[in-house]
């Protein structure tokens, strides 16, 4: 794949995922403005979570996009910040891992809630 | 109304320099090229510069005012004046040949670099091409068509600083104007151009260019309609091939 | 003798460019928080009170801030982006400077809201 089809697919990837993310924000906003009255507690939160699946899909498409959309974002920031090095490609790999790894994990914690 | 001279520090020199300060009496309805004329003429002969119609038609006498890329045949310095002083350099973004007057050549080189030229398939025997005005694409090219190279958007380009070979607004402008043209025979060459880091994905929507174009022309826009073009190409093919 | 100038506040100082540097810096602030946020939430493999222990955690005021602070980057990122996404895939109407206008406003409002409902 040519540079330039690379860079084009990364965009649209980048853009596809904003507009997923978009939903998924605007739906996560309100849930913060719904939990955080009373104050937040674990019961409380796992009490929503555990064994929802509805919570756990909609929480693993969070994941995903957020995978697909930061490292990217992240890719050109760095690109365009530090041109002369060749850090922008590992950085944005070892931030898509995090992402995916931890978000895959976060959401299994809180289907399960410990009860694997 | 002040009656005090102009402070006016213009930048001296090429990529290393220093601006000095010239004082240029006051007058009403002054321009900022009457200024520069001025100090050429009566007070510094060395001084260079470049202009041409000096009634805002051409785009030769663009330069950086007081920070902003402007044509200064078209800007009063009633306008843009700071207590008594302005600042004049040359255009950013382009190497500096002497004092005010920059080396375009990259600029224009990329206008080539984007395939921002025409070519047709149609000879004088043929017959005309019959465009209809109203038709998307004839609309959507007229609205990028007036562009003169003037060069205060690829000045006002922040993208270029952080990536030099970025083909600037300019030149992704006019290769939309042509994307839009059905008679032009190179849409894949120019769709392969304007992808990839030095081409439009690499542009921001920062909006620097659209807001500062003397003809109210938005390569925003342009830079838009070909981000969508080419993904689209890249990913589902287009109509003029596999990308 | 100096280097000639750049492009400097001066050349940036408008709305739109205003607009890509709020989007930039909330989603590079983002980026940097979401692994910890994760990080956290997967506390709740230790069960609903290992989960606790980890939370009162939060009870920090440092904490606190920090998760205002962070609501309003979401919504300065989201409000940001759709604004891009009609700048790019919508039909094309300028810069879409009120568009702006509002996420500002709803960036604040979401702001008040947090404070609000949080105790």
């Amino acid at each position: 794949m040519s540079a330039g089809v690379l860079q084009a697919k990364l965009w649209y990837a980048q853009r596809i995922s904003a507009m997923v993310l978009g939903i998924c924000v605007a739906i996560h906003l309100l849930i913060i403005f719904y939990a955080i009255r009373g104050g937040l507690s674990a019961q409380e939160i796992l009490g929503r979570t555990q064994g929802n699946v509805l919570f756990a899909i909609f929480y693993e498409v969070f994941v995903l996009a957020c995978f697909v959309h930061a490292p990217i974002g992240l890719a050109n920031i760095l690109q365009e910040t530090f041109p002369k090095t060749e850090i922008a490609r590992p950085l944005s790999w070892i931030l898509a891992l995090m992402i995916l790894i931890l978000g895959t994990t976060a959401v299994v914690g809180v289907y399960t809630g410990g009860q694997i | 109304m002040s009656n005090t001279d102009l402070k006016v520090r213009v930048w001296r020199g090429s990529q290393e320099g220093e601006f000095v300060e010239y004082l240029v009496p006051r007058n009403p309805n002054q321009t900022v090229l009457d200024v520069v004329t001025y100090i050429q003429r009566k007070l510094d002969p060395t001084l260079s510069y470049r202009f041409a119609c000096r009634v805002g038609m051409c785009g030769s006498c663009a330069m950086t005012v007081n920070g902003v890329a402007r044509w200064t045949c078209r800007t009063h310095v009633s306008q843009i004046l700071q207590g008594d002083s302005l600042e004049i350099a040359p255009l950013n973004n382009l190497p500096v040949i002497k004092d005010l007057a920059t080396d375009m050549r990259e600029f224009f080189n990329k206008w080539k670099g984007a395939v921002g030229f025409f070519k047709g398939n149609q000879t004088r025997h043929d017959d005309f091409a019959k465009i209809e005005p109203n038709s998307e694409e004839r609309q959507l090219a007229n609205a990028g068509i007036e562009c003169i190279g003037c060069g205060v958007c690829y000045a006002s380009c922040e993208v270029l600083e952080a990536r030099p070979n970025y083909l600037g607004p300019a030149a992704l402008n006019r290769a939309w104007t042509l994307t839009n043209d059905v008679r032009d025979v190179q849409q894949l060459e120019r769709m392969r151009a304007v992808a990839g880091d030095a081409g439009c994905h690499a542009c921001h929507s920062q909006g620097s260019c659209t807001e500062r174009c003397p003809k109210a022309i938005e390569p925003t826009a342009s830079i838009a309609g070909l981000k969508k073009l080419v993904a689209r190409a890249a990913v589902r093919g287009s109509k003029w091939g596999k990308l | 003798m100096s280097s000639r100038p750049r492009l400097d506040y001066r050349a940036k100082s408008h709305l739109s460019y205003f607009a890509y540097a709020c989007h930039r810096f909330s989603g590079l602030l983002l980026a940097c928080f979401i692994p910890l946020h994760f990080l956290m939430l997967s506390q709740s493999l230790r069960g609903a009170q290992g989960f606790e222990q980890s939370l009162a955690l939060t009870d920090i005021w440092i904490f606190k801030f920090g998760e205002w602070a962070l609501v309003i980057l979401l919504a300065i990122h989201l409000a940001g982006g759709v604004r891009l996404l009609m700048i790019e895939f919508g039909p094309w109407n300028g810069l879409r400077k009120g568009w702006i206008q509002l996420s500002i406003l709803f960036a604040i409002a979401c702001g008040l809201l947090f404070l609000y409902f949080a105790n």
